[in-house]
């Protein structure tokens, strides 16, 4: 598999010609040496350019490169003792999911993560990092414990989504998901996540109700991956790249619409470039958030939780149509068709004083 | 002349049948999806529009749901002004939004407030297919929010009857963060307490399984309804195998411990009225009363 995208080819070609002008000065002797640095010049100009505008789905295919490290190469640089625990105690250990213990600048924390594999036989074995539900669960035990322990919660999402199959829907995927949702809402311990890769759907939800939900640079995040999108749209996958565009799924958009707090500037050309140096900008962005959150007690984080995901959702309240009605006939009839039970529905929440369109 | 020339089928000419066709007035009958049954759509209503041969049960829209489970259909409807925006400006949401309104006569994909069933008050959320697909976009998760807030706040049980394709595409991370909201909300209302019941009908899935749908104290679904995470597509698609006839049907789903009860139509209204009977709900008479 080649290590470049298609839309870097400008920036690999360059190189090429640069690489076959030192080897052309070293083998005859002729000093290109002005043209190298001018050739150099453009190329680092270039690179510039091309991954300071990178398109929704630009960013889309850095977030799946197929060397874009992982949680666990994350877990191995941002923090010490770490020790993997395994299975959901009811079925299985699924291994789309990880997560144990580890220490995070000498603190105890527990810290779970989505899965993707190495190399093929590692994704089959990882099911492409979507959890089954025993997966989902085998999470939730460890965020519980770590409820109980008083342990801070880090997890690292990067799914293209929870794992479609009969096994999964048998064994209950939409309960796994929406449990680890309703429970996450509910612990006193500090939870930060972050989206490193492919934030795809309810399965990277079920890892993802935090106080701080922060984002790599090019990490995507949508409710339905952008190639599911354009197989329901336009009935042909093939338009993800379209779909992309229109489903705002970039760190940028979803820092607008109020879902993320952070977003954590990547090495040029992607995380993939330099493990080391993007660990570290992890680590210090995490390390901030817990720290504000440690000052918390149980209760504010939950309520804390609870008021970043309340306010989420834009919507507006339109009573035009009320006032066009003629006003007399509604307060008499009671009878059970549409439209006079929506007359005769009473009084609602405060609607007056929000007849103006509110974004919330 | 070519060789398939000798094989093309004669041409004959169509004349117009004499006998007129049979003058049936639009609406007046009804064909099972399931069983192929016609039946008068008055006997049909009059049978909660469950197929009186195969048993089926039809889909209902949010309003026909409020009339057969709520004391003589009434309703106090809260939010009903509310509306969807598009905040994402995706091409053809405004327009799609406005061609559902008009096909549905609904706002958006559920309606909630207060009524009484047997009596005893409820707060409940209902859920329409007709209105895109019972799609969950900010609206959906907004006023089933706030349907939960009530209940906590009145101290009443919360019904909800999910019917939904899911989050809705058009509002992507918006409809997503709505499963979110919505599980948040019943975590604090279930955990001081609260009742709630929630009611799966065909078809129910994505986004909305995958949230306030499954996290019922009891969760109830009727025969057949369809219940389930992904599509059945994207599972043969995905796993490359034929898969059972039943899959992911209400039975399906009963029969993996997914569910307390598949409940007829018919014993609906009875069924919820013995569970808040058995929560010592009070019925709205002895609260007149007191």
């Amino acid at each position: 598999m080649p290590n470049e995208l298609p839309f870097e080819k400008p920036i690999v070609e360059l190189r090429q010609k640069i690489k076959e002008l030192k080897s052309l000065s070293v083998g005859k002797g002729i000093d290109f040496s002005e043209e190298i640095l001018r050739l150099e010049e453009r190329c680092k100009q270039l690179e510039e350019e091309l991954y300071s505008e990178l398109t929704p789905a630009q960013k889309m295919h850095l977030a799946r490169h197929h060397q874009r490290p992982t949680s666990l190469d994350f877990i191995g640089s941002i923090f010490t003792d770490f020790i993997e625990l395994h299975g959901d105690r009811l079925f299985a250990d699924d291994l789309a999911v990880v997560g144990g213990l580890a220490k995070l600048n000498g603190i105890p924390v527990t810290v779970i993560g989505h899965q993707r594999g190495k190399d093929t036989r590692d994704n089959i074995a990882r099911f492409f990092g979507s959890p089954h539900p025993e997966g989902l669960r085998k999470a939730l035990r460890l965020m519980q414990q770590a409820n109980k322990f008083g342990r801070p919660i880090i997890t690292f999402i990067d799914t293209k989504g929870a794992y479609p199959g009969n096994t999964a829907e048998e064994r209950g995927q939409s309960e796994a998901i929406a449990r680890n949702l309703r429970e996450m809402a509910g612990f006193g311990v500090p939870i930060v996540c972050v989206v490193i890769g492919e934030g795809g759907s309810g399965g990277a939800l079920a890892l993802g109700v935090g106080n701080r939900v922060l984002m790599l640079e090019n990490a995507i995040y949508s409710a339905i991956s952008p190639n599911g999108a354009a197989s329901i749209l336009w009935k042909d996958a093939s338009r993800a790249d379209q779909a992309a565009e229109a489903m705002k799924i970039t760190a940028k958009d979803l820092l607008a619409f109020g879902v993320i707090e952070e977003i954590i500037p990547e090495p040029q050309g992607g995380a993939h470039r330099d493990l080391e140096v993007q660990a570290e900008s992890i680590k210090t962005a995490v390390t901030r958030h817990l720290e504000e959150l440690l000052a918390m007690n149980a209760t504010e984080l939950i309520e804390d939780r609870y008021q970043k995901f309340r306010k989420i959702g834009e919507f507006q309240f339109v009573s035009a149509e009320k006032a066009s009605e003629p006003p007399a006939l509604e307060a008499e009839a009671v009878t059970l068709d549409e439209a006079s039970l929506k007359k005769n529905s009473g009084e609602t929440l405060e609607q007056d004083k929000e007849a103006a369109p509110q974004i919330n | 002349m070519q060789i398939k020339d000798l094989f093309s089928k004669k041409k004959y000419a169509t004349i117009p049948s004499e006998r007129p066709k049979r003058d049936i007035p639009e609406g007046l009958m009804n064909k099972c999806s399931k069983c192929g049954t016609i039946q008068y759509s008055k006997e049909l209503e009059k049978n909660l529009k469950v197929c009186s041969s195969c048993g089926h049960h039809y889909r209902l829209n949010a309003w026909e749901r409020i009339a057969m489970t709520l004391d003589g259909g009434r309703l106090t409807q809260y939010d009903e002004d509310m509306e969807s925006v598009d905040p994402l400006t995706f091409p053809g949401y405004e327009a799609k939004l406005e061609q559902q309104k008009a096909k549905s006569g609904l706002k958006d994909s559920v309606v909630t407030g207060e009524g009484t069933i047997d009596g005893y008050p409820v707060v409940v959320a209902v859920m329409s297919f007709d209105f895109f697909t019972g799609s969950m976009g900010s609206v959906a998760g907004e006023k089933i929010t706030r349907a939960i807030e009530a209940a906590h706040s009145k101290s009443l049980p919360l019904i909800i009857f999910s019917t939904s394709s899911g989050a809705r595409m058009q509002e992507s991370i918006l409809s997503l963060m709505q499963m979110a909201k919505t599980s948040a909300a019943l975590s604090r209302f279930q955990g001081d307490g609260g009742l709630y019941i929630s009611v799966f009908t065909d078809p129910t899935t994505g986004g909305v399984s995958a949230s306030f749908a499954s996290l019922g104290d009891y969760n109830l679904a009727e025969p057949g309804a369809l219940i389930g995470f992904a599509g059945r597509i994207v599972i043969e698609q995905t796993i490359r195998q034929k898969l059972p006839d039943n899959f992911q049907t209400a039975e399906f789903n009963l029969q993996h411990g997914q569910l307390d009860k598949v409940v007829h139509r018919k014993d609906m209204k009875s069924t919820l009225s013995k569970l808040l009977d058995l929560h010592g709900v009070k019925k709205e008479e002895s609260i007149d009363a007191e």
